[in-house]
């Protein structure tokens, strides 16, 4: 990791500080979900992302903030890189009316039009079809957007899947299908649930412009991020990124997570893509007061978000009578 | 209405289709065989509209319902309003999770930031031959779920004002067409002419039972009526048109003059729209009602191919008069 890191120089500085930046707003995110679910401050069913954060954090920093994105249930870090502001997320994420949604969707169905964060599922594999739907959009209002749609190698197993890519790549639609491959679905390893070799070799059968890469190499994730975005924003077409990463926990929070052999989780845990990710700025010449700079805003983002979430209210129960239909139901 | 001009309930269809394309270029459809390459629809309902639209806004797709749903939400949560074709109503069981957990609930489970104004138009009906998978009813498998509404039209007229109001409207609406109707001739309505959803329409008033229908069966139910008047009964007729959510004012304020209700569909008896709808009726009007509300629907059974079964399967007036007269006692 840390080799492949050095070898590769060719994106510019304030990219990657700015990828780096993403990646620590979605580590320290995640991290304090966790500490406080530990604590029992939080309830909830969470989905971890430690391990895939810097895989999302590039391939959002080749977005607009108005390009369109579709992620799953696992998709806090998706959702955060995007740009979501941390109070909206958190008061979501904990039921309050000062959320994204009012409360009314939760964590696994998280919508922000304002960063471009058009649909959460919670139903493995069915946002690709959507994601369609809004590059198909995109292509008749020719307004310019690209959409990412967020997915796991599990995903890939399902119709949906297929259906999506034979009609994006039929369309030339402008959408980008992000494979996160954690080689996990659940609790079944990559190899017991997915006949392909990998993810790339599913992309020929429809024609598709494909790429494998080392998902959590911030250079290679990005500039295989880039170079589909300027496909799609040209109007070339669709691109398959099957981006290699590794979900370092369980499913979901406190899961067991016995099922995965002691030597990956070894080997995870040494090529950890957040401290490579530091070592590769300090490398290129990043002071370490600039990356505690980083932190230390995060932190206070962080803070705040908590505390607002904390003490905002819950949604007024008129709620289940609003949003049902376009018209208020009748109470 | 002009009584000298007639259409069919295809061109019903197709003109509201035209009509809404052009008052709208956020209106698109897709769906199978639908460009004029294609035929212009199975039923011909959009012959013409890839010539005077363009294939980018009528695009046939590949025989793919979770694509074309996912198509038609993601266009419509992006500010169009899609008019996805699944092509017989028995298709939508394969794109359930895209109408079921996406288009109905993303209004709702977005706090309002996202909506889905998706019409889906399907066909379907017993009578023609189909067997099991081209012809099922399953109006209340959809009624069923928070977040959709659901049409059905009983002459091309308010079909095409049904059709066109459905696309304006904001929600998610399923257009239900019946395969036996599509050549059914009738008048035919001045350009604009729309139909409210969630309004019912009473054909004809009566003092002494309310039959309440929707879809195919209001033609029949017209003439039983007709036919039960020579015999001294006098027959409400209500069609729903929208049958979720139904018109409950208009059903409620029928059977609490008349005092009897009969509900006819042509969907199976047992879980139907009619269950619910003699509920409403039973809960509100108990003390008002002569006898118990009667439904009468198909019968419990996949829709058979072979011609005596197919028709034994399939309501019938007889069994509506027979309900009729045992109520009047």
């Amino acid at each position: 990791m840390a080799q492949q890191l050095d070898q590769a120089n060719d994106i510019d500085g304030a990219t990657l500080i700015e990828i780096f930046r993403r990646s620590m707003r979605v580590y320290k995110t995640d991290e304090r979900f966790r500490q406080m679910l530990m604590s029992g401050k939080l309830r909830l069913v969470y989905y971890p992302v430690r391990g895939q954060e810097v895989l999302s954090a590039s391939m959002m920093s080749a977005l607009n903030i108005d390009d369109y994105l579709v992620t799953t249930y696992r998709g806090v870090h998706d959702q955060v890189a995007k740009g979501i502001p941390l109070k909206d997320l958190w008061a979501e994420f904990t039921g309050k009316v000062t959320g994204t949604c009012k409360g009314k969707g939760g964590p696994m169905h998280i919508t922000d039009p304002d960063t471009g964060v058009m649909v959460t599922t919670g139903i493995v594999g069915a946002g690709l079809p959507i994601a369609n739907g809004l590059a198909l959009a995109s292509q008749e209002s020719g307004d310019g957007r690209v959409t990412v749609v967020c997915f796991g190698d599990g995903a890939t197993n399902i119709g949906a899947f297929h259906e999506a890519l034979n009609l994006a790549s039929l369309w030339k639609l402008p959408v980008i299908f992000l494979c996160q491959n954690n080689r996990y679905g659940e609790h079944t390893a990559y190899a017991a649930s997915t006949s392909a070799k990998q993810i790339v070799d599913r992309a020929p059968g429809y024609s598709m412009e494909a790429v494998r890469v080392d998902g959590n190499n911030p250079i290679e994730m990005y500039n295989a991020a880039k170079t589909a975005v300027d496909r799609a924003r040209a109007g070339e077409g669709p691109t398959l990124i099957e981006a290699m990463t590794y979900r370092m926990l369980g499913h979901t929070f406190g899961a067991d997570f016995s099922y995965v052999p002691k030597e990956l989780q070894e080997e995870a845990k040494a090529n950890d893509p957040i401290p490579a990710f530091r070592t590769l700025l300090l490398d290129r010449g990043v002071g370490e007061d600039e990356i505690a700079a980083i932190e230390a805003a995060i932190d206070a983002e962080l803070d705040a978000a908590v505390e607002h979430a904390l003490s905002s209210e819950y949604p007024g129960l008129e709620e289940l009578r609003i949003d049902v239909l376009k018209e208020e139901i009748r109470a | 209405m002009s009584t000298t001009d007639k259409i069919s309930f295809a061109q019903a269809i197709n003109q509201a289709l035209d009509e809404a394309m052009g008052a709208d270029p956020k209106v698109m459809i897709m769906g199978e065989d639908i460009a004029d390459a294609q035929g212009g629809g199975v039923f011909k309902a959009t012959k013409g509209l890839s010539t005077k639209y363009g294939t980018g806004r009528v695009r046939t797709t590949p025989i793919a319902e979770q694509a074309i749903m996912g198509a038609a939400v993601g266009a419509a949560i992006a500010g169009y309003r899609p008019v996805a074709e699944i092509m017989f109503m028995n298709f939508l069981t394969v794109c359930m999770d895209q109408l079921v957990n996406h288009a109905a609930k993303l209004r709702f489970m977005s706090g309002g930031k996202t909506w889905v104004p998706l019409t889906v138009r399907c066909t379907t009906g017993a009578g023609v031959g189909f067997g099991g998978q081209h012809s099922d009813m399953l109006e209340a498998w959809f009624a069923h779920v928070p977040g959709m509404k659901v049409v059905s039209a009983s002459n091309p007229a308010e079909a095409k004002g049904l059709l066109l109001s459905a696309i304006e409207d904001d929600d998610p609406t399923l257009f239900i067409e019946d395969i036996m109707m599509y050549s059914q001739q009738g008048e035919a309505p001045e350009p604009g002419f729309k139909v409210p959803l969630g309004k019912a329409r009473v054909r004809r008033e009566g003092s002494d039972v309310s039959v309440i229908t929707y879809g195919r069966p209001v033609r029949l139910m017209d003439e039983m009526a007709e036919k039960m008047a020579g015999e001294g009964i006098n027959v409400e007729v209500i069609d729903l048109r929208t049958i979720a959510p139904f018109d409950e004012e208009t059903v409620l304020n029928s059977v609490a003059k008349t005092g009897r209700a009969v509900i006819v569909h042509e969907a199976i008896k047992s879980f139907g729209t009619g269950a619910e709808i003699s509920s409403r009726i039973h809960e509100e009007l108990f003390s008002d009602l002569k006898a118990p509300v009667q439904r009468i629907g198909s019968k419990y059974a996949p829709v058979p191919f072979s011609p005596p079964l197919e028709q034994a399967f399939l309501y019938s007036e007889d069994e509506v008069t027979t309900a009729i007269k045992r109520m009047m006692g």
